[in-house]
């Protein structure tokens, strides 16, 4: 059974919910952008006044750059979870589309890179809230954009599993307050992760939010440098990887049986 | 070259379906194995409309989905338009146009982007593509509606705007789910025309439905299903004259007093469905003046149709008269 996915097939899926997109365009950027600015903007300023510095930076800097991770986190999770159980189920638009030379894989993977579109959009309002506030001190920060693909490609394949194993909606509370949550809460967007206990750290490792903080905090900010560039881009890839098949995988279990 | 030439003329040549052994099972974790489709057969010859007749419950959508590659056959060969299932299902695919039973038009595109995109998905080069889709906009009847929302059409709009993405990648063979459940008499009869107008530029057409006059209208050849297996083939009229008296008299409100009939069973078969009785007969004046016979018996003269005998009696006497539900 092939699990290789047409580029062509994929542009197709990824260019009809752009086409979308582009129709509901402003509620789609208060949610992706106008959301995490607001959190920036509220817990940065407001707890950074009492806070200051963190980790030796500007807390709004040292926040400004854990948010544009999680938004692309955020974004593309989303994404793969409500919209794309909204066109596998109640729409129906993946039937019509398994009418016609596409595939599930082509459909998957069009999707996946439709998610980390997204993401890369949300990330860029971040990274032009965050540049107006004189936050951007690296030049390596032209890397941002391209690093919120790989994050959004990276979340998108375990939220489209998601998708694929749901019968409802509220299904994706246990994915969002089980997963999403507390890895928003560990993998250091607030607070450097050194000040959890050592023995968490492996685990903290294994995590993808970890590693896409690392990586935008790294990419932004002069004052940080780059610990392991290598090992986040390999982890975030691993994730897309084996994302892509497993959620192909079970999509058509459920589309196909 | 003459290698391609020579297969697209076999490939032309050949049927399109050809199912053989076509078997479909279920497991059930609780009630075990329940089988769908069982040893199916089928020829369908080109240019013809061919339809799939069965109560709810037959195997006839299991039927399509392993037609249409949706879902993997549990043994038993399957050709479409001369390629093999499943290993050639994109190449057919691109050949086949599909009418689902349930709509799924994209409602976040007005009408003329489903078309747009639907080609899209079928990889059609953008060359003289909108000319084609203003030609398929009028052979719907939708011209007037290209930039509305799918959500604004009428159910038979949007089922021949269905029927208007199914075409665009000009098929050879169109598959039709129950293509007018739901619609009025017009939206029917404009539907039916269009198909008519498909099967007159030599397309072949397979549908299902549970419309007898539908399929006596628009099919040339028809299966009965039912459990799974073909219980009869043949044209609607060789169906009728091999399974049915020519002459039908339903008497209205007489089967709770049926054995005050039973008389008749001289004068032809007498059957009963729902709450009237149905006598099949080959001489109807002679039926009818047994039945005026039986006035003084009766009371009254009870409510009298009679009509030629039709697919509906075939479907009914060869599937049986058991209520269907849940299927």
């Amino acid at each position: 059974m092939s699990f290789t996915p047409s580029l062509r097939g994929a542009t197709a899926v990824f260019s009809r919910n752009f086409l979308v997109w582009r129709r509901l365009f402003w509620p789609a950027l208060v949610m992706n952008f106008g959301e995490p600015a607001l959190y920036l903007l509220g817990l940065g300023l407001g707890l950074g006044h009492f806070i200051g510095t963190m980790d030796g930076m500007s807390y709004l800097a040292f926040l400004a750059s854990g948010i544009l991770a999680s938004s692309a986190m955020n974004t593309a999770s989303f994404e793969g979870m409500y919209s794309v159980y909204t066109r596998m189920g109640p729409q129906k638009t993946y039937d019509a589309m398994l009418a016609t030379p596409l595939r599930v894989q082509d459909i998957v993977f069009g999707e996946m890179l439709w998610c980390a579109a997204k993401a890369s959009f949300s990330a860029g309002g971040i990274f032009i809230v965050a540049l107006a506030l004189g936050l951007i001190t690296s030049p390596s920060a032209l890397w941002v954009l391209p690093a919120a693909v790989l994050v959004g490609l990276a979340f998108a394949g375990p939220a489209i599993m998601m998708s694929a194993i749901a019968r409802n909606y509220d299904f994706f509370n246990y994915y969002v307050v089980l997963i999403l949550t507390p890895m928003l809460l560990v993998s250091g967007v607030f607070y450097p992760i050194d000040s959890l206990p050592a023995s968490l750290r492996p685990w903290l490792d294994l995590l993808p939010l970890t590693h896409a903080v690392e990586l935008m905090r790294g990419l932004m900010l002069e004052e940080v440098a780059l610990l392991r560039p290598w090992s986040n881009i390999l982890v975030l890839s691993l994730y897309f990887v084996f994302g892509f098949y497993i959620a192909t995988w079970l999509v058509r279990r459920r589309l196909l049986e | 070259m003459s290698i391609m030439s020579k297969s697209s003329t076999t490939s032309a040549a050949s049927p399109a379906i050809i199912a053989r052994g076509l078997r479909k099972l279920f497991k059930h974790k609780d009630i075990g194995d329940t089988v769908a489709v069982d040893k199916l057969d089928l020829n369908v010859p080109r240019g013809i409309c061919f339809g799939l007749l069965g109560p709810n419950g037959a195997g006839k959508t299991t039927t399509l989905r392993m037609l249409l590659g949706t879902m993997p056959p549990s043994s038993g060969s399957l050709e479409i338009l001369g390629l093999t299932m499943p290993d050639d299902e994109r190449r057919v695919r691109a050949k086949l146009g599909i009418v689902p039973q349930a709509d799924n038009l994209d409602p976040d595109l007005s009408v003329i982007q489903n078309l747009r995109v639907y080609a899209s998905f079928f990889g059609l080069p953008r060359q003289n593509l909108e000319a084609h889709l203003e030609q398929l906009l009028a052979f719907a009847n939708l011209s007037d509606r290209r930039d509305h929302q799918v959500e604004s059409l009428s159910g038979g709009m949007k089922r021949r705007l269905t029927l208007a993405r199914a075409l665009i990648n000009t098929p050879e063979l169109v598959v039709l789910d129950e293509p007018t459940t739901g619609l009025d008499p017009q939206a029917r009869h404009t539907l039916w025309n269009r198909l008519e107008e498909l099967k007159a530029q030599g397309t072949t057409l397979l549908l299902t439905t549970h419309y007898m006059d539908e399929a006596e209208r628009l099919c040339d050849e028809l299966v009965v299903m039912d459990h799974g297996r073909v219980l009869d083939q043949g044209s609607p009229q060789a169906l009728i004259a091999r399974h049915v008296e020519p002459w039908v008299i339903e008497i209205r409100h007489a089967a709770h007093a049926a054995e005050r009939y039973t008389c008749l069973n001289h004068a032809g078969k007498l059957e009963q469905h729902g709450s009237s009785l149905f006598l099949y007969t080959p001489d109807r004046h002679h039926a009818l003046a047994q039945i005026e016979a039986l006035a003084p018996t009766l009371g009254a003269l009870p409510i009298l149709l009679q009509r030629p005998a039709g697919l509906e009696d075939v479907f009914l006497r060869l599937t049986g008269r058991d209520l269907r539900e849940g299927a």
